[in-house]
Formats: C-alpha cells, structure tokens, sequence
C-alpha cells in the first residue's frame, strides 16, 4: 500500500450507494416489494491499486459492478468516477472510456459472429480513433500485451481455447485504455491449470498500463494474489474492509472467518469451527438485526435485535460486528 | 457435404427459378394472354404444346414461364417487407422488453388471431387490385412469425455476456441491436424467410383467385393453379406444370435457406 502513498486522490469512489429493485407489483398483486440489491455500500479505489470484492452469489457484487459502469441506476448514494458522478447527464462514453470489465464466461461474453479484430477495432472507431492505420496498430499492440499474436485477429472466437478467449476479452477491456478494470469472476470459468496464467496476465498488465482494479469474487485464493486491499460483502452490505494482510491474518467479521475457513489450506485449521452455516437469506426479507445473525455461529441476543455499523477498529481497517473486540486473535500457521 | 448438397441443389432451384423470371418472355412459345384459340382447348402435352394447353387453349408452357415474373415478385418483394417489418418489431420487442414488448406481443397475437389471408382481403379490398396493392396486403399480414422467432432470439441474446460488453464499451442501443444482436438472431429469420416466400406465392393464388390478386388475363402460378382446380381429374396438365414451377421454387427456397443459414453460423463453418 506504501507504493500508493502518494496518488491519495481516489479514481473511484462510492457513497452510500444503494440499488433496490422493486419485484412483483401490478394491476393486481398490490404493493412491490424492494429487493435490496446493493444497501448502503461505500468504498473507494485509488489509482494503481487493486480492491477485491469477496461475497457469496446474490450478495450484490454484480449490481454494484453495474452501477459502478453506470448501467443500473443508484436509488441512492452516488458514484463517483475520476472526479465525475457516474450516471444522470454523464456521458456513457466517458464512463466507457474510464472504467471498463472482464467478464467471468468466456465463452458467452465473446460475440460469434464477430472476429477478434472487429472485437477490438469496432469500440476504438466508437470512441473517435478513425484512422485505419491506428486502429491496426493498436488492435496488433493489444493482442500483443495479451499474449496473443497479432495474425490471430481475423480468426473467429470459437477458434480459440478458453484462456484464449480471456485474453481477447481482457484485451477488449483494455483497448480504449480505461483507468479501472472490474474483473467479474476472471477466473473461475477456467480450468485450474489456466488461472495462474490469467492472473499473472492481469499483474502484469495492471504494472505495464497502472490500471486499477476492482476484483470481484467468491473464491479468497484469487482475491489473495490480487488484491490490496479487500471488502467483504453480504447481503448487500460491506461487512468488513481492510488491507489484505489484516482481512486474511485477523478476520475480525465470523464471516469473513467462515469464507477463509473455506479455503482448501491445511494451514486454516484452526478456523474449522468458523463455518457458516445455512444458506444466503432473501434480500426481499432480511433477517433483523444483524443481518448475518441466523448463520453465525457466535450470534447473540443483541445480533438479533439491532444492526451493527460498519466501524474502524484499526486504521483502514473496518468491521461491522457487535463482538468484533473478540475475534482479535491473529490467525497463525 | 450435406450442407454443399442443399447449397447446391437449392441454390439451383432459386437461380433456375430467377432466371425464368427473367428470361420467361424470351423462352415463352406463344404470347400467353393473347394467343387463345378454342380449337385447341386442354390438350395434353405435346411436341408443339410442350405442357398442353389451358381451356381457353392457351399454351402452357409460355404462361408458366410468363407466371413466373409475378408469382416470384411477390413471393420475394411481399417477404421481404414481411421480414423486416418482423425482425424490427421483434428484435426491438425483444431487447427493450417494457410496454414496448407488450405492445408488440398484443400485436402480433391479434396478427395471429386473424387469418391473414382475411386480412389481406381487407387490405385489397381498400387498396383494389392490382400487383402493388398485392404486394402491401401480403408483406403486411405475413411477419407474425418472423417477430416472434426474432423476439425469441433477442431475448436469449441479450443475455449473453458480449451484450453486456458492448454496453459496457459505450454502444448504444440500435447499435447493440445491429452489430450484436441481428447477426445471432438471422439464421432462424433467413429459414422463416424463405418457408414464407412459398407461403405468400400460394396466398397470391388464393386471392388472384378470389379476383383481388393479379387480374386474369395476365398469367401468374397461383391464378393458374385455381383456374385448372375444376380439371384437376380430366385435364391434369393444367394444375401439374403450374403446381411443379411453384413446389420446385418453394423446394429450392427452402434448401437455399438452410444451406445459408449453415454458412452463416462460424461454428457449423469450421466443423465442415
């Protein structure tokens, strides 16, 4: 984190943002409910730095990626991009050009139709760059960067091995160089032998072009090798933030706890009693309280009467947890 | 080799086809309105009446090859209309989904209540006859399937991740809906298309038929296939030639579809 120190100006910043999808409501079904998608979340991403997002499947990390790439609307809270509020009267273009995506399935996020050169040039004509010449040149440097050769561009998607694939889509977030990556899952629709290259492709892009990026996942191991620090979500919500030495050596949250139990590692032993048990609630209808409350296995009366805020308990370091003073004990090999 | 040998054979058909649309006045034996002669009503086949002659004498051969100008304008031209009018409506309904799919959807269910040929008599009927008229009527009552199988086919694209992408790179919506969504949903349409296109030429014959297509005297397949319904056990001739030119150009429309559409699709492509 030192080698940051000096850029503290944020490239990214989320305020209290929030997303609630109304679900069902008509003529005859009275009401809609609120689907608390996103509720309350904020954090921040300086330039050149990496932010992993951990949470489990429906906690809301894609809508925040949307809202985030300004294509779901906040309820509140805002978004804030390089100095402009995503989303209103901002041009799309401009948030295009500022914060571009990885996506998780290589395989369905590459048009078919489409060669890899039309991939790539088609979004450089669209944000202004009309010389033939240019647009060849930056098409062949691209590929190149993503270890690709540039007399592959004419093939089609289908042509190419899955890791293939997630170099053109990695090389098509990156063609209109934007300043922030959110890379959804980058590597969980590949096969195990594939990650490693994937990642460090992503490092070593992320050192060569200073992008930040935003690393959404499921799986900690990921987030380990690739991130600075780390946010935690559930159920819509940051549970708990830190850098990643603090989130990984001292979980603080049970539930950041359990997913680092999780992780297949002889050395996490000691966490085998973290596990979470259940599954997800609704967000239609979250429990009361804390809303982790009906799956934490230390839950007291107080985590079922009233809902914990997100606070500091270190420098940089925040947890959202009534007995957070009592998960201190480091996690230890 | 299976799809050389529908690209073939149905690319054949249609080019035979086309070119008797266009040749037909220089192949034709006879005018085909004018040279009527009683004296040789309905005879079959011969050295000098290649496909026989009709009840008023006249020689077939020279109107099927006459025919085959109006019976494939419309087939073509009225699905063409029929296509785009479909996909617009459908691939529109499809991505922007909301009142706008609603709307559609009502639509085309009331499309599909009304028998189109019904409605296409209402519409000649407004319009009078005539081949343009002909031409509106059928490419305005025939697109309820081609929207809802391009409506389909929108929705399952939309969802796939290089649509997100592309929203994701800046693209707007009518460009989302060209470059994305069109090219993934057109090899359904071209099928529809061309199984449409035997439709409508058999709808022109319906309503040649009923007086509010093409006006007899001139010559098309579909006229010339109800006018011979009354012969059909004593004079086979008369419905058999016309029916072939339409079955054989309906063939080949079909077999040209499906060979194309297996062209179109990269993956099929490569596997050959």
């Amino acid at each position: 984190m030192d080698k940051h120190a000096g850029a503290d100006q944020a490239l990214l910043s989320v305020e209290d943002l929030a997303v609630y999808f109304p679900i069902g409501g008509g003529v005859f079904s009275g009401r809609p409910q609120m689907l608390r998608a996103v509720d309350g979340v904020s954090l921040s991403i300086k330039p050149g730095e990496s932010l992993g997002l951990v949470g489990e499947s429906g906690c809301g990390k894609s809508t925040l990626a949307l809202s985030i790439l300004g294509l779901v609307d906040a309820t509140t809270g805002r978004v804030v991009l390089d100095g402009k509020t995503v989303g209103g009267d901002t041009d799309r273009r401009d948030v295009a050009r500022t914060v571009q995506m990885v996506f998780q399935d290589p395989y369905a996020s590459l048009n078919p139709r489409q060669t890899v050169r039309r991939t790539l040039a088609d979004p450089l004509r669209l944000h202004g760059v009309s010389n033939a010449g240019e647009v060849a040149d930056r098409v062949a440097e691209m590929l190149r960067q993503v270890g690709l050769r540039p007399d592959q561009a004419d093939l089609y998607p289908h042509e190419f091995s899955g890791g293939q694939r997630q170099r053109i889509g990695i090389a098509r977030a990156l063609i209109l160089k934007p300043k922030l990556v959110i890379c959804d899952e980058p590597v969980s629709a590949l096969d195990v032998s594939i990650r490693a290259q994937i990642i460090n492709l992503l490092l070593e892009l992320q050192a060569e072009m200073g992008l930040s990026y935003l690393m959404i996942s499921h799986d900690l191991g990921v987030v380990e090798h690739m991130s600075d620090r780390v946010a935690v979500m559930y159920l819509g919500r940051i549970v708990e933030t830190g850098g990643w030495r603090e989130i990984f050596e001292q979980p603080r949250h049970p539930y950041t706890r359990a997913l680092i139990a999780a992780i297949p590692d002889p050395l996490t032993r000691g966490l085998a009693r973290e596990k979470a048990r259940g599954e997800i609630p609704s967000p239609l209808n979250p429990p009361p309280g804390c809303t982790f409350n009906p799956r934490c296995p230390h839950a007291i009366d107080h985590c079922r009467a009233a809902a914990p805020m997100l606070s500091a308990i270190d420098d940089g370091h925040l947890v959202s947890c009534w007995r957070a003073d009592e998960f201190a004990t480091p996690i230890s090999a | 080799m299976k799809i050389r040998a529908n690209l073939a054979i149905g690319g054949g058909l249609t080019v035979l086809a086309l070119a008797v649309g266009i040749f037909g006045p220089w192949l034709a034996h006879t005018d085909p309105i004018m040279d009527a002669n009683l004296m040789n009503a309905e005879l079959p086949p011969s050295r000098e009446f290649w496909f026989g002659t009709d009840q008023q004498g006249r020689d077939i051969w020279s109107r099927v090859m006459y025919g085959a100008q109006i019976s494939l304008t419309v087939g073509v031209v009225s699905q063409l209309i029929n296509t785009a009018i479909g996909t617009a409506l459908g691939v529109t309904a499809g991505y922007w989904g909301g009142w706008w799919d609603d709307f559609v959807n009502g639509l085309t269910n009331l499309m599909l209540a009304i028998p189109s040929l019904i409605f296409a008599l209402a519409i000649m009927a407004i319009l009078g006859p005539g081949l343009t008229s002909l031409l509106i009527a059928l490419g305005l009552t025939n697109w309820s399937y081609t929207c809802r199988i391009s409506r389909a086919q929108a929705l399952a694209v939309k969802s796939q991740g290089y649509v997100q992408a592309a929203r994701v790179l800046g693209y707007g919506d009518f460009r989302i809906m060209f470059t994305q969504i069109l090219p993934n949903t057109l090899g359904p349409i071209i099928v529809i298309a061309t199984l449409g296109m035997g439709g409508t030429i058999l709808a022109e014959a319906a309503l040649s038929f009923l007086g509010l297509g093409v006006r007899p005297p001139s010559p098309s397949w579909g006229s010339m296939l109800s006018d011979a319904r009354e012969t059909i056990t004593t004079a086979p001739w008369l419905s058999l030639f016309p029916g072939m030119a339409i079955f054989l150009t309906v063939l080949g429309l079909n077999l040209l579809g499906d060979g194309l559409r297996d062209i179109l699709d990269p993956q099929s492509r490569s596997r050959r």
